[in-house]
């Protein structure tokens, strides 16, 4: 079967989304996994969108930003910013979806610049949008990257997003009032955490263990019961296909 | 029963920017996030040469970008600058990585520290505590957020001092001659750029009578006593959507990163959209059947 690496990572995220859910969605790959997941095993799931919107039904058609008018009609709730990033703080808000250029295996994510001094960046990312955000304040975080060995890094440049910093109770120490990163899916696997750790849990069909280290910039930590990750479901593909039938999102990479 | 405004504020988008944007303004824009952007306001900045605009925002879907690479920028305050859908921002990177067509300064936020320090300004108060962004780089990058203590509980903090932008800039489907402006669809930090402003600018789709705003004042995101100008430019925000007027140009999007990845091909980019159209209704008609493709009948939804 020909599944793209977005596709296997958009399988993998809607199922991170559990029923009844209040999720924050994020841009792009997630647009999509709300989506599925919503019409699988997540029905209930409420998706909130930062700029504003709440929806408890999925847009009919592909969405290319959350802004897009197909996100606002039918929505339950259309509002501002700073209301989403309330329930978001106040801790109504179980999960979260976000990317990045850069992750270490605490799960500190960078999406601000490559290069140690921030006035004088060697490659300009974006930024955080409510990454940030939603890396402090989610109760649980789920983190999709392409997978390279200059983007799984022992240290990140900038901690954007905070994952568990150096490990053990960080969080607690800085003041965070939940959270961390439960999952990281990349191109090539499937990671968790455990004591603020990343440990590799599953690989993709079309590669190994010994690929996935060799492709990332820590000492990588496996699972006992490390297997290969669980293809997309022929009923999954069909509704990944159905709403992005031109692979604009799932076939174009993670950048 | 009808009621004539108090005053009419109505000008052109062009004398709009000349009387009440000088060089060395704090303007925000794009404060809706990825709809509503009022690119014809920046593309008139451009036309008019302004220079040392200190830029605020929550994204600002490739606004921020045109403006920084065309050289108007000196300072941006901001969550995030790129290409929603398409990718990095090159002229953005430009301006950081190689200092071209000028350095800028950057005061990273993210979007919820944005939109608390427009809160902030908004009611007045010198700042408004968090519990987003502790263990992050950001704070530090900033440079203006202050690491405390809830007096309460004891509880770490971070205070966001309060952003008071000199002239706010929304887009909106319609407002009234005097500024009473509605707007529809999520409105991000729209409400509280507006409020903590010392001037708005509003860019209406179609100004329409005081009676219309009267009769549904539920939608009024801000109102005439905070407004100094109302431009009416319908397709003002084109490549961005307008809820219920017309819809997002993806296309334009993609086209403008692929033509912007040098800075010769910004350039050209610049010229061909912006500095070689007279005004909106020029670019409009550049644009062509692309742009009726996009529009949504009023009344039609969507």
């Amino acid at each position: 079967m020909d599944v793209s690496a977005g596709e296997l990572m958009v399988a993998q995220a809607a199922r991170e989304i559990r029923d009844g859910e209040r999720v924050f969605v994020g841009m792009r790959l997630p647009l999509i996994a709300f989506v599925l997941a919503k019409r699988t095993h997540a029905p209930n799931a409420v998706g909130l969108f930062e700029l504003g919107i709440v929806r408890d039904e999925p847009s009919p058609e592909l969405l290319y930003t959350m802004g897009d008018p197909p996100n606002v009609a039918g929505a339950v709730w259309c509002a501002r910013t700073i209301d989403l990033m309330g329930l978001l703080q106040r801790g109504d808000v179980e999960a979260g979806f976000i990317g990045g250029a850069e992750v270490d295996r605490h799960g500190n994510l960078n999406t601000t610049a490559i290069g140690t001094d921030r006035a004088h960046p060697t490659v300009q990312l974006p930024g955080s949008g409510g990454g940030a955000d939603i890396a402090s304040l989610a109760h649980r975080l789920i983190v999709i990257m392409a997978h390279d060995k200059r983007r799984l890094r022992e240290r990140v440049d900038f901690i954007t997003s905070p994952g568990y910093g150096e490990g053990g109770d960080w969080r607690t120490r800085v003041g965070l009032p939940r959270g961390g990163p439960s999952v990281l899916i990349t191109t090539l696997g499937v990671f968790r955490f455990a004591r603020g750790e990343a440990v590799l849990v599953s690989y993709h069909p079309s590669t190994s263990v010994d690929e996935i280290a060799a492709n990332t910039g820590w000492t990588l930590t496996v699972a006992d019961d490390v297997r290969a990750t669980e293809l997309p479901s022929v009923q999954e593909l069909r509704i990944i296909r159905e709403y992005d039938p031109q692979g604009f999102w799932t076939r174009r990479g993670t950048d | 029963m009808s009621r004539a405004s108090n005053t009419d504020k109505r000008l052109s988008l062009a004398e709009a920017v000349s009387r009440f944007v000088p060089d060395g303004t704090s303007v925000a824009l794009g404060c809706a996030l990825e709809p509503a952007i009022p690119f014809a306001f920046a593309h008139e900045l451009i036309r008019q040469r302004r220079r040392d605009l200190d830029l605020i925002g929550p994204i600002s879907d490739i606004a921020f970008d045109q403006l920084i690479g065309a050289g108007c920028v000196r300072s941006v305050t901001a969550a995030w600058i790129g290409n929603v859908s398409a990718g990095l921002a090159h002229a953005y990177r430009r301006a950081m990585e190689q200092g071209i067509p000028r350095r800028i300064e950057v005061r990273d936020h993210s979007n919820f520290t944005i939109a608390q320090a427009l809160l902030a300004g908004a009611l007045g108060a010198p700042y408004i505590p968090t519990r987003s962004l502790l263990g992050s780089d950001i704070p530090r990058a900033n440079g203006t957020f202050v690491a405390s203590t809830s007096p309460f509980d004891g509880s770490p903090l971070l205070l966001i001092p309060a952003i008071t932008p000199d002239v706010t800039v929304i887009a909106v489907q319609q407002a009234d001659s005097d500024g009473n402006a509605q707007l529809l669809g999520p409105w991000g930090v729209s409400q509280e750029a507006a409020l903590a402003a010392k001037a708005v600018i509003v860019l209406a789709e179609e100004v329409v009578s005081r009676d219309v705003i009267g009769a549904d004042p539920n939608r009024t995101i801000v109102p005439a006593l905070k407004v100094i100008a109302v431009v009416e430019e319908p397709g003002a925000c084109h490549p961005s959507p307008l809820q219920g007027r017309y819809g997002r140009d993806h296309e334009f999007f993609h086209d403008y990163h692929r033509a912007t990845r040098t800075a010769e091909g910004f350039d050209a980019w610049i010229t061909e959209w912006v500095t070689g159209v007279r005004d909106r209704r020029d670019y409009l008609r550049k644009l062509g059947p692309r742009w009726q493709q996009l529009r949504i009948p009023v009344g039609g939804g969507g």
